[in-house]
């Protein structure tokens, strides 16, 4: 997994509450084997007109969303179906974090293991969020924390170890396998 | 195990975690949690499996990990010569990577046609495999269905599958436990599909966030096990992690005698462990919400969240009324999605297409509803009747439902998730009004702008022979209470 340390990038803002994993990647773009080239199935349903030319006014497809790291999403951001494919699209995209005030629990943790820091801030944090859209934002993981486009800097909590696994680009799956006596021990004892 | 904690009362959530703990966690690193079924499908497992195969590694234990195809498989009729009709070539690549995967991982399999084939939350159960006191996982949100046997079961992503098919654990972080407390009797007419959603528009979709529900108090007691399924399965529509219900005699009388379950001996030590499962009395959650189930009605969905749900004799809700500016404008967009104006009857609503199915609403008890209400009747809307297993659409043919069906008018479909999630070429066209008894209406989740009014089984046919949002205990017959529209309904800005 890519690590992550600092991201410093102009804020994409869609505050709309609630946008679930089907709003994030539609079903049908799930008939995928692979995780290839996804961010074009971003948002598609809102992004595109029926017959797949792009809506010009929407956030994502102005020009300056190509370059932004950080996407300002609305409570309870990723709520819904399970499908991974949701964190693969943001990152591919170019997101590498999702700042909201809450975030469903599936979805959270699917992001950390593809390289996406969720952070979750107060509503009035939020708040000065939303109204700044294009404004640049600076997230530190080391530190834990948020330098505002006023300059401004909050703290935001993130769980020890996907912090750990963020910076150092730890997987998981190595991780567990090098459980695995413990594993075999606890299965011979059941 | 942690022997620190088993003097102290327990819930059932916490019994079944403790058993589970490989290594407990800590305050820098998550707990190991093992695993006892793994259920697999194929829209969420190919890249899981790539990942063994970069890494060359066996699956750690393919006598837990049972597979389904659900999702993306046809729901028309198996061809003459053996074939099946896919939606499109993508869905059957899909499907023939997950027989691949079985096949080369030695996992046993239900593929099309097999009679152990359907939803993975139907079959599951069914095949006995889902026991009370296990964990259970799948790379699907609806897993908490298997609660309803006193499991922990919860959704993962692609990369979760990976690590329980290669190790059998998960690392996680213990949630915590909210109690859902139902007092009171369901009146005649009211189904487990209105307590959901009658506790979703509660708590909220976030409501549940971080914890995982237990379902408790007399009305839980007093339903089925295709009840209790019912309401387990729609946990995540709270954004719970799981949901589950103690175990007892209901739920044993549904397993003895399945395949998967324990015979003879076996049958009554595991008996003996699972009667121990249920929440000590004097233990505690971190929260508790209660519900009168005697004040509940048949519900329906009008907005784009499973939380904006109305009993079917009610107003279309006015955005004016918000308290807070976030929830006028969710509210603004969920009306504009789906063509409703504040203050219409919801039972204006014409409707285009019924579906009945789903791993929510897709089982025998569901199509016996539908079936008594569409018995000697015609339909007024397009439906689909999609039984959610093989083995359940050979029951309801064994009992003629197929004929009560298909004389009505509806359509009679193979097993599937079919319209659902419309991966397999069954979907709404934009701007058609859905009655479905699934359990998502995002926008979209039917077919690109399709509006979807969630409901229950016996609220879905009724309103597949009114014509529109219906309430099921009142009697329609064809061309009674329909006609044309009197005042604003969804047709119009359609
Ligand atoms: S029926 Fe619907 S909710 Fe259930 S597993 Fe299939 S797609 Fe998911």
């Amino acid at each position: 997994m890519e690590p992550l340390r600092i991201v410093e990038s102009p804020v994409v803002v869609m505050p709309r509450d609630n946008m679930d994993t089907d709003q994030v990647i539609p079903a049908r773009f799930l008939k995928v084997t692979d995780k290839v080239g996804l961010g074009a199935a971003l948002f598609a349903d809102w992004r595109y007109h029926s017959d797949g030319t792009p809506l010009p006014d929407f956030v994502l497809n102005r020009p300056e969303a190509s370059k932004a790291q950080i996407l300002v999403a609305g409570d309870n951001f990723g709520c819904g179906s399970s499908r991974e494919h949701a964190a693969w699209a943001i990152r591919d995209f170019g997101f590498r974090v999702v700042i909201s005030t809450s975030v469903a629990d599936i979805f959270r943790n699917n992001a950390l293991r593809n390289g996406i820091l969720p952070v979750v801030v107060d509503p009035d944090v939020h708040a000065k969020l939303v109204a700044s859209p294009g404004a640049t934002v600076r997230v530190d993981l080391e530190q834990m924390t948020l330098t505002l486009p006023d300059g401004t800097q909050r703290t935001f909590a993130v769980d020890a170890f996907a912090r750990h696994c963020l910076l150092n680009g730890v997987d998981e799956m190595g991780y567990l396998l090098a459980h695995k006596d413990a594993i075999a021990a606890f299965e011979e004892k059941r | 195990m942690d022997s620190s904690i088993s003097n102290k009362p327990r819930t059932l959530f916490e019994k079944v975690w403790d058993a589970h703990c490989v290594r407990a966690q800590t305050a820098d690193e998550p707990g190991i949690l093992y695993i006892d079924l793994h259920l697999v499908h194929e829209v969420t497992s190919p890249q899981a499996f790539d990942v063994l195969r970069e890494r060359g590694l066996p699956v750690s234990r393919p006598a837990l990990t049972f597979a389904t195809m659900d999702h993306s498989t046809p729901t028309t009729p198996r061809q003459p010569d053996g074939t099946w009709i896919f939606g499109d070539a993508q869905a059957e690549a899909q499907v023939r990577t997950l027989q691949r995967n079985c096949l080369d991982f030695g996992i046993e399999l239900h593929a099309l046609g097999d009679p152990g084939q359907g939803i993975v939350h139907v079959v599951g159960p069914e095949a006995g495999r889902t026991q009370p006191g296990m964990t259970v996982v799948c790379g699907d949100s609806h897993t908490a269905t298997h609660g309803a046997f006193g499991a922990l079961a919860f959704g993962i992503g692609t990369s979760e599958v990976g690590h329980v098919l290669a190790t059998q654990c998960l690392l996680q972080r213990r949630p915590r436990t909210l109690a859902v407390r139902v007092e009171g009797r369901l009146r005649d007419g009211v189904t487990a599909k209105d307590l959901i959603l009658a506790l979703i528009a509660q708590i909220g979709v976030g409501g549940g966030t971080g914890h995982v529900i237990e379902y408790i108090g007399p009305a839980i007691r007093a339903l089925s096990m295709e009840g209790r399924m019912t309401v387990c399965n729609m946990s995540i529509e709270a954004g719970a992690r799981a949901g589950m219900i103690a175990p007892d005699e209901t739920t044993f009388a549904w397993l003895k005698g399945r395949p998967g379950a324990p015979q003879g001996k076996a049958w009554e030590q595991a008996l003996s462990a699972w009667r121990a499962l249920p929440s000590d009395a004097a233990a505690t959650y971190d929260r508790e919400v209660v519900l009168d189930a005697s004040r509940i009605e048949p519900m329906v969905t009008f907005g784009t969240n499973p939380g904006q749900a109305i009993p079917v004799t009610g107003l279309v809700p006015d955005p004016a009324s918000c308290e807070s500016a976030s929830e006028r404008s969710t509210l603004e967009s969920a009306l504009r999605y789906m063509g409703l104006r504040p203050g219409t009857p919801i039972g204006d609503v014409l409707v285009d297409v019924v579906f009945i199915g789903s791993c929510t609403n897709g089982r025998l008890s569901d199509l016996r509803e539908a079936a008594s209400v569409l018995r000697g009747r015609k339909v007024r809307a397009r439906t689909l009747v999609v039984p959610g297993s093989r083995a359940v659409k050979a029951q309801a043919e064994v009992e003629g439902l197929d004929r009560v069906f298909l004389e009505a008018g509806a359509e009679w479909r193979e097993p599937g998730c079919s319209m659902c999630i419309a991966m397999n070429g069954d979907r709404l066209e934009p701007g058609q009004a859905c009655v479905s008894t699934s359990n998502r209406n995002f926008e979209g989740r039917q077919g690109r702008g399709g509006r979807t009014f969630l409901a229950g089984a016996g609220t879905a046919a009724a309103s597949a022979i009114r014509g529109r949002i219906a309430d099921p205990r009142q009697t329609y017959d064809a061309g009674e209470n329909a006609g044309p529209a009197q005042g604003p309904t969804n047709r119009e800005e359609g």
